[in-house]
């Protein structure tokens, strides 16, 4: 069997299982109820976006400093990825904000800054599509890439620094904070299998756009001649 | 049950971004060996 096929399985099978967990395993918050479980799918997509976005920060540096190609797509490939999961983590958001707030949106810090974090990551992609010249385009992308990670810091914190309609942290919060140890293992697992979906869209991505950095150039040689 | 069906809707909506992100990244891919396909039958039609 084809090793892409069977990590996709295996990615398919940890996925599966993260579900069944979050349905039949975690119990009922006494608060919220049965939509709590939003949750597992919500808070695992974010902190996976940010592991996605980190991944592109570190990208963006070491082809500032080494012009190597595969660090440009590897970059390009992590904001991606990374975007994918904060669309998820923006659209399950007010599903769950709805029945529990009574409304489905507000900008306070939390909600803000996260959407912030979407449209630099919009940004950063579109400004690859207007600059022609590859070397040109894979440093303008990469100094963007880093001062859009800025805004990471700021989504993390801007729960423990002002007060927000987004509940406090769940994890490094204030004394008393937290979840059911139960909630905990379930909320790990679920981000330990977004983590092997995440690994298995973004090699794949990789791939394309080592592909097509390939073809890039051949296209250029040929022109050239 | 209450807002159960928000739930359903909330991982179906996920699940399907994910999704729809996947294939998206095999098209791509697919097109673009076609591309590289044509280049090298036009190359060697050129020889």
């Amino acid at each position: 069997m084809k090793k892409s096929v069977l990590s996709a399985m295996v990615v398919l099978l940890l996925l599966g299982v993260a579900a069944y967990a979050a349905f039949f395993v975690a119990p009922t918050d006494a608060k919220q109820g049965v939509i709590y479980r939003i949750l597992y799918l919500h808070v695992a997509s974010a902190w996976t976006g940010l592991t996605s976005f980190f991944i592109c920060f570190i990208a963006n540096l070491l082809y500032v400093l080494r012009r190597q190609p595969r660090w440009d797509w590897l970059g390009v490939s992590a904001g991606e990825t990374g975007l994918v999961f904060t669309t998820v983590v923006l659209l399950t958001g007010p599903i769950w904000a709805h029945p529990v707030w009574g409304i489905w949106w507000t900008w306070d810090a939390r909600l803000t800054s996260t959407f912030v974090l979407w449209l630099l990551y919009v940004s950063y992609l579109l400004l690859r599509t207007l600059v022609e010249e590859h070397d040109r385009r894979a440093l303008l992308s990469a100094l963007f890439g880093i001062f859009a990670f800025i805004d990471v810091p700021l989504v993390f914190g801007s729960i423990r620094w002002w007060r927000t309609q987004h509940p406090q942290p769940i994890i490094m919060g204030a004394p008393g904070s937290g979840l059911d140890p139960t909630m905990y293992k379930v909320l790990f697992f679920t981000w330990f299998a977004m983590l092997g979906l995440m690994t298995l869209l973004l090699r794949q991505r990789y791939r394309l756009e080592a592909m097509r950095g390939d073809l890039e150039i051949i296209q250029h040689g040929l022109e050239a001649a | 049950m209450k807002n159960l069906n928000s739930v359903f809707a909330a991982y179906m909506i996920g699940w399907t971004v994910f999704f729809v992100y996947y294939i998206s990244i095999s098209r791509r891919t697919m097109a673009l060996r076609g591309e590289i396909e044509r280049l090298k039958n036009s190359l060697n039609r050129g020889k």
